[in-house]
């Protein structure tokens, strides 16, 4: 316990909980419109697809200032999302081959740009390897504000656009049919959620980006049916993780903060499966037995029609 | 043999023996499966490893192509109770097997030498290190060995089952009124995947295995229609993207796995653009003509629709064609171009009128589509 | 000439739609009258659904033009108040975390615009609109529990709170219960009696005397338009029919 208000008092540690809460609040928010689109693994994608975005904007500057390699991983994520896009718009492939095609290619190419750092003198690409696996202790107080600052940008646009979201995702062509400019807004939804990989990649890393954006909105979609309550949840739930996560491997030696926060997020979704109202298995279970033994004594059919 | 050829013959097997059940993967549109088994087999690798304590043990192989068919029934038990789609299924559980895995790396690390950048990464420039030796005969890279024998496995799975596979893959009912159990031989191929990631990670890297898993298959998909065509293009094409890798690699000199992967994407953009039926620039010239062409019909049988109406002069006008159609001014100039070098079509007064060959053509255009 | 001017909803001139070059729809001419209840009639791949989401623009065409109410600019921007769509209920996914009366406000969106949220008095208008379609017991279901013929309810309610001039409705009685079906096509006529003018993709040859007073019977070109009782008989639904084979055959 003694430990546990040491760790809480800690400066680092406040500034990787912090951090971690407001990717896994972000990517909670984004994650949920991702996850009703049926788009999860595009996250996946793109989240592998900024390796060679980092290592390019490392070689091309010279700068391990995480803002400047981060916007080369928005390039690069974005340029993937554009290859896969064409990929699916021009051949017969289909949109799973096209997405693991690229983003394998595009995480070998940043692995041939990494080795190819490694020649340079003078360069340790330490810093740069932390993208792969995500390292929430070389967290920054500059690094927290400025996923704050986009946090707040990405949260504003949600409030404003949250009608037109809703419906865009519900039905994209009654929006069209309503006269809203859905191309427009397809693109704006999906440069949001890239936005929030990219700002992932240095606390969860580019493999396990994609369950910071997947499991807080499947675990909230279980305990309600309302659209704002699930966003709302899926926050809290990111948000715990992120400082569960950080508490988890700051209070155990050696457990890194990004696995550590995935297998607590993974744990909510489990819970949530398992035994949310209304839709949890235990509970369709239970009722498939009252409803069996219901069924026996009153001697009846499941398939009476109703009327 | 010298190390360099060593390394380019075991490039050269793993893509082959990779891109042959990638094909199924690519038509079966599972392609995310392997990225997601790519990842977890590590976990088995990590378990295996604490049970047996030897990095050389069988029983790796053997946990992490358990693992990898876990997963996979994980990921469909998860979807089959319909509380989230199947991508969202995926991505909930290759992260958390994966997460394990590396939280049990990193916190025994110091008595096991597995580590995590080399099941990911991989590095081919390594495998001639280790040696197949047999009764104190060097007989070449063991990685050779290892890779042929996958090889083999594979191609004996998809020539012994080809005709089970083939109907799985294009008609999964027909294969289930046929006797064919589809889920056996589903989890059938998904052991081979899982197997095969086993067998090249060492060499390319658990992550890179599915750039040769669907690469090549991809790319080959572009060139035909045909099954078997399409099982010999891929492996053709994964053995040229491992020759050319391990060059680019050798120039440059930086990793031989990452420039592989590469190279994938390089054959496979180029195919992309210009493969014969399927290209990018054979699709768009093809569009672009049958736009032409389907443009001169329509014009041809709109004049003939208001030949001689009171509004002709109004629909056929040069000048206000163009609004009628809400075509672009340049398009309609082309046809109009090519209508009157083909005798179709004359001008007068700014008018345009059919000639006699235009309205036969009209005509005959017209017949052969709504004729009875 | 200005004497005998007929008030046309829609007005469809030369409109050619092309999925991969091959015509859906070939160079139609389409004249629909106000205030009619108008069937559209034909096989299957006919283009049917096509030509209504071609007249509500959400389709490219490669030719032609679509006039609402003898307007030059038809723009979906400056038509959102008066056209109404009713998409088939098989083209969302009905798993979407949202009640009943959430997606009834999706209705208002485009009168409202962006930014602004539905108020008090849209929401009792969508209670208003529910009551309509005898749904205001389930204003706070969730949709995933709603049977067919309930989606469909909702659906045409949602519409409903357009207030449009013009309905377009995709197979409104798809997989819709013999209840729903008689109640939809009570509020269709009750429309089209103040007025308006609602187009139906149908599929039941059956009722079509007995639910429309306009009917369009279309095979990739208009085979026939007008009133029921003149243009609906044997020969005509023959020539749609009939000739399907063929017609597609040489389409290609």
């Amino acid at each position: 316990m003694e430990n546990l208000i040491y760790i809480f008092k800690d400066y680092t540690f406040q500034t990787v909980a912090l951090g971690s809460m407001i990717l896994g609040l972000i990517s909670g928010v984004l994650g949920s419109f991702a996850v009703l689109r049926k788009q999860s693994l595009l996250g996946d994608g793109v989240s592998h697809a900024a390796l060679p975005g980092v290592v390019m904007a490392f070689v091309l500057t010279g700068s391990k200032d995480t803002q400047i390699l981060l916007l080369g991983a928005l390039i690069s994520g974005l340029m993937a999302t554009l290859f896969i896009i064409s990929i699916v718009k021009h051949t017969r492939i289909k949109f799973d081959s096209a997405l693991a095609l690229v983003m394998s290619v595009f995480f070998g190419c940043g692995l041939v740009l990494l080795t190819y750092v490694q020649k340079i003198p003078d360069s340790n690409q330490a810093g740069l390897k932390r993208f792969i696996f995500g390292q929430a202790s070389t967290l920054l107080k500059k690094d927290v504000y400025f996923m704050l600052i986009c946090g707040v940008i990405l949260l504003t646009f949600v409030v404003l656009f949250w009608k037109e979201f809703k419906l865009y995702i519900f039905d994209p062509e009654y929006a069209k049919s309503l006269g809203f400019p859905t191309y427009k807004l397809n693109l704006l939804l999906s440069l949001m959620i890239v936005m929030t990989i990219i700002i992932g990649l240095q606390t969860v890393g580019v493999i396990l980006m994609s369950a910071m954006l997947i499991a807080p909105a499947v675990a909230a979609r279980q305990w309600t049916n309302r659209l704002w309550i699930m966003v709302m949840l899926s926050a809290l739930f990111g948000a715990i993780s992120g400082i569960g996560g950080t508490a988890a491997s700051s209070l155990a030696e050696k457990l890194p903060t990004g696995p550590a926060t995935v297998v607590f997020i993974s744990g909510i979704v489990i819970v949530s499966v398992l035994f949310a109202p209304g839709r949890g298995i235990v509970q369709k279970m239970m009722h498939r037995k009252n409803l069996k033994l219901f069924l026996k004594t009153e001697g009846g059919d499941t398939n009476v029609p109703t009327i | 043999m010298s190390p360099q050829f060593e390394i380019q013959l075991i490039a050269v097997i793993v893509a082959i023996a990779c891109s042959l059940p990638g094909v199924f993967l690519v038509l079966r549109k599972m392609s995310m499966m392997s990225d997601s088994i790519t990842h977890t087999i590590l976990l088995g690798i990590v378990l295996a490893f604490f049970l047996t304590h030897d990095l050389s043990s069988p029983f790796l192989i053997t946990g992490a192509t358990l693992m990898g068919l876990i997963t996979v029934w994980l990921t469909e038990t998860l979807n089959r109770t319909r509380l989230l789609s199947e991508d969202a299924s995926i991505g909930i559980v290759f992260p958390l097997l994966f997460s394990i895995a590396i939280i049990l790396i990193t916190r025994y690390a110091g008595s096991v030498h597995l580590d995590t950048d080399s099941v990911l990464l991989g590095e081919l420039a390594f495998a001639p290190f280790n040696r197949m030796v047999i009764f104190g005969h060097d007989i070449g890279a063991k990685a050779i060995y290892s890779a042929t024998v996958l090889l083999i496995i594979n191609l004996a799975f998809i020539i012994i089952f080809f005709k089970e596979l083939k109907v799985v893959t294009f008609d999964p009912m027909l294969a289930a009124v046929l006797g064919f159990s589809p889920s056996l031989i589903h989890y059938g191929l998904m052991m081979v995947v899982s197997l095969t990631t086993v067998g090249a990670f060492e060499a390319v890297g658990s992550v890179l295995v599915v750039a040769f898993m669907i690469g090549p298959p991809v790319t080959a998909y572009l060139l035909t229609d045909d099954l078997k065509r399409m099982l010999f293009l891929s492996g053709l094409i994964g053995a040229v993207n491992g020759i050319s890798g391990y060059y680019l690699a050798a120039i440059f000199d930086v990793s031989i796995s990452g420039s592989m992967a590469v190279m994938t994407g390089l054959v496979f953009l180029i195919v992309f653009i210009t493969a014969p039926r399927r290209g990018l620039v054979s699709s768009l010239r093809r569009r672009n003509r049958q736009k032409l062409d389907f443009g001169k019909k329509t014009l041809l049988f709109h004049l003939y629709n208001h030949e001689g109406n009171e509004n002709e002069i109004e629909e056929a006008g040069i000048h206000t064609l163009p609004i009628h159609f809400h075509w672009e001014q340049a398009l309609i100039d082309k046809i109009i171009k090519i209508l009157l070098k083909e005798g179709n079509i004359t001008i007068e007064n700014e008018v345009l009128k059919l000639t006699e060959q235009g309205r036969l053509k009209s005509r005959s255009d017209y017949e052969s589509l709504f004729s009875e | 000439m200005e004497l005998k001017r007929v008030d046309y909803a829609v007005q469809i001139e030369d409109l050619t739609v092309a999925y991969d070059l091959k015509p859906v729809l070939w160079d139609i001419d389409l004249n629909i009258p106000q205030g009619k209840l108008m069937a559209v009639i034909g096989p299957n791949g006919a283009g049917k659904t096509t030509l209504i989401k071609a007249m509500l623009g959400l389709l490219v065409p490669v030719s032609g033009t679509v006039r609402f109410f003898h307007e030059a600019d038809n723009s979906l921007r400056k038509l959102k108040n008066k056209v109404a769509y009713v998409p088939q209920s098989g083209s969302v996914d009905w798993d979407f975390p949202a009640t009943v009366l959430d997606i009834v406000l999706m209705g208002c969106y485009g009168k409202l615009g962006f930014i602004k949220r539905p108020g008090k008095k849209d929401k009792d208008n969508a209670m208003e609109n529910l009551k309509k379609v005898g749904m205001e017991d389930y204003a706070l279901r969730q949709i995933s529990q709603l049977s067919g013929g309930q989606q469909q309810r909702v659906f045409l309610a949602r519409a409903l709170m357009q207030t449009a001039d013009i309905y377009f409705m995709d197979e409104p009685f798809k997989g819709v219960d013999v209840q729903t079906e008689k109640a939809i096509i009570a509020l269709l006529k009750e429309l089209k009696e103040s007025g308006k003018t609602v187009v139906v993709v149908h599929h039941d040859l059956q009722t079509v005397s007995e639910y429309f007073d306009w009917v369009t019977l279309i095979n990739i070109k208009v085979i026939a338009s007008g009133p029921v009782e003149e243009v609906f008989h044997e020969q005509n639904l023959k020539k749609a029919y009939h000739s399907t084979g063929n017609l597609l055959k040489s389409a290609v």
